[in-house]
C-alpha cells in the first residue's frame, strides 16, 4: 500500500496525465494546421467560418464524431472490434513516457528508452489486424492486410537506422543519445548520419500511415481500408492515434539525429519542441505535396531501397565505430 | 538496370520530390484565390470566362433594345428545350392573285394555299418576348455559338440562387431593359 504513493509511482502517473493532456491538444492543434496547411497550399484559406479564422473547427468537429452513433457491423466480434482503437491509442502515453523532452523533464529515466518506444510502437500494428479483422467485412481485412504488410515492412530499415545511431552513441537511453550531441546543428547525428536520419524520416512517415504512404487510410479510393466500419468516436480515436504517432515519431527523430533539446542559445524544452514541429510541419507538407504510391512501389520502396540502404550504412557505422572507437 | 543508371534514376526522383516541395512551398506563401463569399466577391474580372445563364445584347444604338431579329434558332438548337422566343409573324403576304380558269386548271385544281413569292426586302419581324428556363439549360452554348445577329451571351451573374423554381424561369428582354437603366431594379 505504501508503494501506492511512493513519489516514483506519484511522478508516472502525473507524468502520463501530463503526456495525455500534451497528445490530445497537440491532436486538436494539428488537425487544424493540418486543414489550414492544406488550404494555403492550394491558395485557399482552409477553415474560416467558426471562431476567428476558423480556430474552433477542431472542436466543433469532435463535437461531431461524438454526438455520432456508435455502430458494430452485424457478425463483428464486439469485443475485439471496439478494442482496436484503444489499441491504436493506448501505447501513445508509453511511448511518451521515457523521451527527454529537455536534459531534465521526462517521465521514466530508463536505459531502454529506444527499445521501449519501438516495441510499444509495435503494438500499431496488433491494433489494425484486430481492426480489419474484427469488422467482419472484406474490404477491411484487405485493408488491414495492406496495412500490416506496410507496417511491417517499414520497420526493419526503422530499426536498422535507428540501430546505427544507437551504435554510433553506443547507448539505448534517449537521455544519453540527446546528450551526446552538441548544441550547434553540426554536431548533430543528422550530420554524421544522413542516409539513417533519411531512411528513419522516410520510414516514419509510412509507420504512421501519412501521405504518400496514406495507403491505410485513403477514404475515398481504397474505401478507407480498417477503418471502413468505425463511426464516431471510433474513427476519431485512430485518428488522434495517427497525430500521436507523427508526434512520437517526430519526437524521436528531433532526439535521435537533431541534438534533442540542446540548441545554440536557449537549450531546453523549446529547443526540443521547434525541431519537432518543424518535422511535423515537414510531414503535413509532404502529404499536400506527394501523391499517393502505388502499393507495388511502396513495398519496392522499401525491399529494394531503404532495407539495402540500411544495411550498408549499418555495417559501414560498425565498421567506422570499431575502426576509429565510436562514442 | 544497372546499379549506377538505377541509383542516378533514385537521385533525380530524390530531385524533383524536392521541386515538388518547392511548388507547393511557393503556392503556400501566395495570396488565396478564393473568396470569403458572404462578406467578399469575386472580382468582376476575374468572371471574363465565367459562364452564367444567358443573357441578350443590346443594340449599339439603344442598350435597351436586343440586337435579336426574333429569327428563332436558338430555340430550334437548344438540345434542353430551355428557350422560348416570341416574334411577331411578319404581316402576311398578299395571296396571290387568282388566274383565270384555263384549260390546265380545269385539269389540275388550284392549290388553295401558295406560298408568296420570295419578297425583296427583308422581312421585319418584331421581338414580342425572350423567355429561358434556365432550371433546365445546361449551358452548352450553341445558341451563343450560333446566334446569326449575335445577340446571345453568357452572362456573369454569378451568385444567382433561389428557393423557387420560378426564380430561374427568366424574362430576358426585361433584365436588358433592367440592365440598361430604362426601368429600375437589380441587374
Amino acid at each position: 500500500m505504501s508503494d501506492f504513493f511512493a513519489p516514483e509511482f506519484v511522478r508516472l502517473v502525473l507524468a502520463l496525465v501530463a503526456i495525455m493532456g500534451f497528445v490530445a491538444a497537440n491532436g486538436m492543434a494539428l488537425l487544424y494546421v493540418e486543414r489550414k496547411v492544406a488550404g494555403h497550399v492550394q491558395r485557399r484559406p482552409g477553415p474560416f467560418e467558426v471562431g476567428p479564422h476558423g480556430l474552433l473547427q477542431a472542436l466543433a468537429d469532435a463535437g461531431k464524431l461524438v454526438g455520432k452513433q456508435l455502430a458494430t457491423p452485424r457478425g463483428a466480434d464486439a469485443l475485439l472490434f471496439w478494442t482496436a482503437p484503444l489499441m491504436a491509442f493506448m501505447p501513445v502515453p508509453l511511448m511518451f513516457i521515457a523521451m527527454p523532452f529537455s536534459e531534465n523533464l521526462w517521465g521514466l529515466g530508463t536505459d531502454l528508452g529506444l527499445v521501449l518506444i519501438l516495441s510499444f510502437a509495435g503494438f500499431n500494428v496488433l491494433a489494425l489486424c484486430l481492426a480489419g479483422w474484427a469488422s467482419n467485412n472484406k474490404w477491411s481485412l484487405l485493408g488491414a492486410a495492406r496495412a500490416v504488410a506496410q507496417a511491417v515492412a517499414y520497420e526493419i530499415p526503422l530499426l536498422l537506422s535507428v540501430l546505427a545511431v544507437a551504435m554510433l552513441t553506443g547507448s539505448l537511453d534517449l537521455r544519453e543519445v540527446a546528450a551526446h550531441q552538441g548544441a550547434w546543428p553540426w554536431q548533430w547525428n543528422v550530420f554524421v548520419q544522413p542516409l539513417a536520419f533519411f531512411i528513419y524520416f522516410v520510414c516514419a512517415v509510412a509507420e504512421t500511415n501519412r501521405a504518400p504512404f496514406d495507403l491505410a487510410e485513403a477514404e475515398s479510393e481504397l474505401t478507407a481500408g480498417v477503418h471502413t466500419e468505425y463511426s464516431g468516436m471510433g474513427n476519431g480515436i485512430i485518428f488522434l492515434a495517427e497525430y500521436a504517432n507523427m508526434l512520437v515519431v517526430s519526437c524521436v527523430a528531433t532526439v535521435l539525429f537533431l541534438g534533442g533539446a540542446a540548441g545554440p542559445w536557449a537549450p531546453g524544452p523549446w529547443w526540443f519542441l521547434a525541431k519537432m514541429y518543424a518535422l511535423v510541419t515537414l510531414i503535413i507538407f509532404m502529404r499536400w505535396t506527394y501523391p499517393r504510391v502505388r502499393f507495388d512501389q511502396l513495398l519496392n520502396l522499401n525491399w529494394r531501397w531503404l532495407m539495402p540502404l540500411a544495411l550498408v550504412n549499418l555495417v559501414l557505422t560498425a565498421f567506422c565505430v570499431k575502426l576509429w572507437g565510436g562514442a | 538496370m544497372g546499379l549506377v543508371a538505377a541509383f542516378s534514376e533514385a537521385l533525380s526522383g530524390l530531385k524533383s520530390m524536392v521541386v515538388g516541395l518547392k511548388v507547393t512551398g511557393t503556392n503556400f506563401l501566395r495570396p488565396q484565390e478564393t473568396v470569403h463569399y458572404p462578406r467578399q466577391e469575386v472580382p468582376r474580372d476575374a468572371l471574363a470566362t465565367f459562364r452564367g445563364h444567358i443573357e441578350l445584347v443590346g443594340t449599339d444604338d439603344d442598350p435597351a433594345l436586343a440586337r435579336c431579329v426574333g429569327c428563332g434558332l436558338c430555340m430550334e438548337l437548344c438540345p434542353s428545350r430551355c428557350i422560348r422566343v416570341e416574334a411577331e409573324d411578319p404581316p402576311p403576304a398578299e395571296a396571290p392573285p387568282s388566274v383565270a380558269h384555263t384549260m390546265s386548271d380545269l385539269l389540275m385544281p388550284t392549290p388553295k394555299f401558295r406560298a408568296a413569292p420570295p419578297s425583296q426586302a427583308p422581312v421585319a419581324r418584331k421581338l414580342l418576348g425572350y423567355h429561358l428556363t434556365y432550371h433546365t439549360c445546361s449551358l452548352c452554348g450553341l445558341c451563343v455559338q450560333n446566334c446569326p445577329a449575335g445577340s446571345i451571351r453568357f452572362s456573369s451573374n454569378v451568385y444567382f440562387a433561389g428557393e423557387a423554381r420560378e426564380t430561374f424561369e427568366l424574362d430576358l428582354m426585361a433584365r436588358l431593359r433592367r440592365q440598361s437603366g430604362r426601368e429600375g431594379g437589380k441587374p
